[in-house]
């Protein structure tokens, strides 16, 4: 399947997002910059981590306002799959492409290591390579992670099974100490209502080889393909180009 | 001629401000006592020319509704005064 990265000014996860796509999993990937007005044909827009725009005024307050937004905002209302990582997720929030907001972690402190999250929903077109309660080892690093919602959205989350991780602790327990930015519900990941937009602050594409840990992070861009080829019509379907073995 | 609007953003109630919670508890350690809440928020200054009053505040509605705050965490007020432009 095609990917696109976006890389905004202060994107930094732009590049390893798009090795672990390319050379860890034979996927095919265009790289759009954030002053670009549209996206070439793809199956999923990625808006990866760092800080863009510098974080000014908010985390994603300037980055949503970019021209590639448009374009992403139009791909998403077709239907087609977007993914934000981090900032990315947090992007998608200010564009009111997911519910709620990411503010300043409880403790204030910027985290950078490896959290536990649980999968709430293995039916999803990002987790369906997980069963529903498996555990994730994922690395964060973050100042900005506390997932925050009113409670009708947070009500709405629940009914609607958009809340797809929280934080928990090895076990699957999710507890106050395994919450590790004060994240209402200990959410870490949430999808849009249709489905097709997915945010969560943990990093996949830093746990996709054993070489940096862990191969976690597979689940999620795997289960992806695994959608989008379910979706598509076998007899278009891409026969070539899969290297499924690493460099 | 031409305005000055501040514009200042702060957090919602019952939006978790973690910044406020350590001031509070930072100037309770100094002997502050009184000290019940700290909300930590905003302050942006702008400078408006070419526009009327009643338009500069309509428009600076839009602009703190699109860009300057986030409704689903902050909210907003704004003043504006009469300036001398340069």
């Amino acid at each position: 399947m095609r990917w696109a990265v976006v890389t905004f000014p202060g994107s930094n996860d732009d590049a390893q997002t798009a090795y672990v796509l390319e050379h860890l999993l034979g996927e095919t990937v265009v790289r759009a910059w954030h002053k670009d007005a549209s996206v070439d044909a793809v199956d999923c827009i990625v808006l990866p981590g760092g800080f863009a725009y510098g974080d000014y005024l908010r985390c994603g307050a300037v980055a949503r306002f970019a021209p590639i937004m448009r374009a992403v905002e139009r791909f998403a209302a077709g239907g087609g799959v977007v993914l934000g990582i981090c900032n990315g997720f947090q992007i998608l929030c200010e564009a009111g492409l997911l519910p709620g907001a990411l503010i300043r972690n409880r403790e204030l402190d910027f985290l950078c290591r490896r959290v536990h999250v649980r999968v709430e929903d293995a039916d999803t077109l990002f987790t369906n390579r997980c069963r529903r309660g498996d555990v994730l080892d994922l690395p964060v690093k973050h100042g900005e992670g506390c997932y925050v919602a009113d409670e009708a959205t947070l009500q709405a989350l629940e009914a609607g099974r958009q809340i797809v991780l929280r934080y928990s602790d090895a076990g699957g327990r999710v507890t106050p100490e395994a919450n590790p930015n004060g994240s209402l519900g200990a959410i870490a990941g949430v999808r849009n209502a249709r489905g097709n937009v997915f945010g969560l602050m943990p990093h996949p594409e830093h746990a996709c080889e054993w070489l940096v840990g862990g191969e976690d992070g597979r689940k999620i861009f795997l289960s992806i393909i695994a959608a989008a080829g379910g979706a598509l019509d076998p007899a278009s379907a891409p026969t070539s180009s899969k290297v499924l073995s690493g460099p | 001629m031409g305005w000055l609007a501040r514009v200042y953003v702060t957090p919602k109630t019952g939006v978790l401000d973690p910044q406020g919670k350590a001031v509070q508890h930072s100037l309770h350690a100094l002997g502050y006592p009184e000290v019940e809440d700290v909300r930590i928020g905003k302050y942006l200054e702008l400078r408006l020319v070419d526009v009327s009053r009643e338009s500069a505040e309509v428009r600076l509605q839009k602009m703190c509704e699109q860009l300057l705050a986030n409704r689903v965490i902050e909210d907003y007020r704004f003043e504006i005064d009469a300036i001398g432009t340069s």
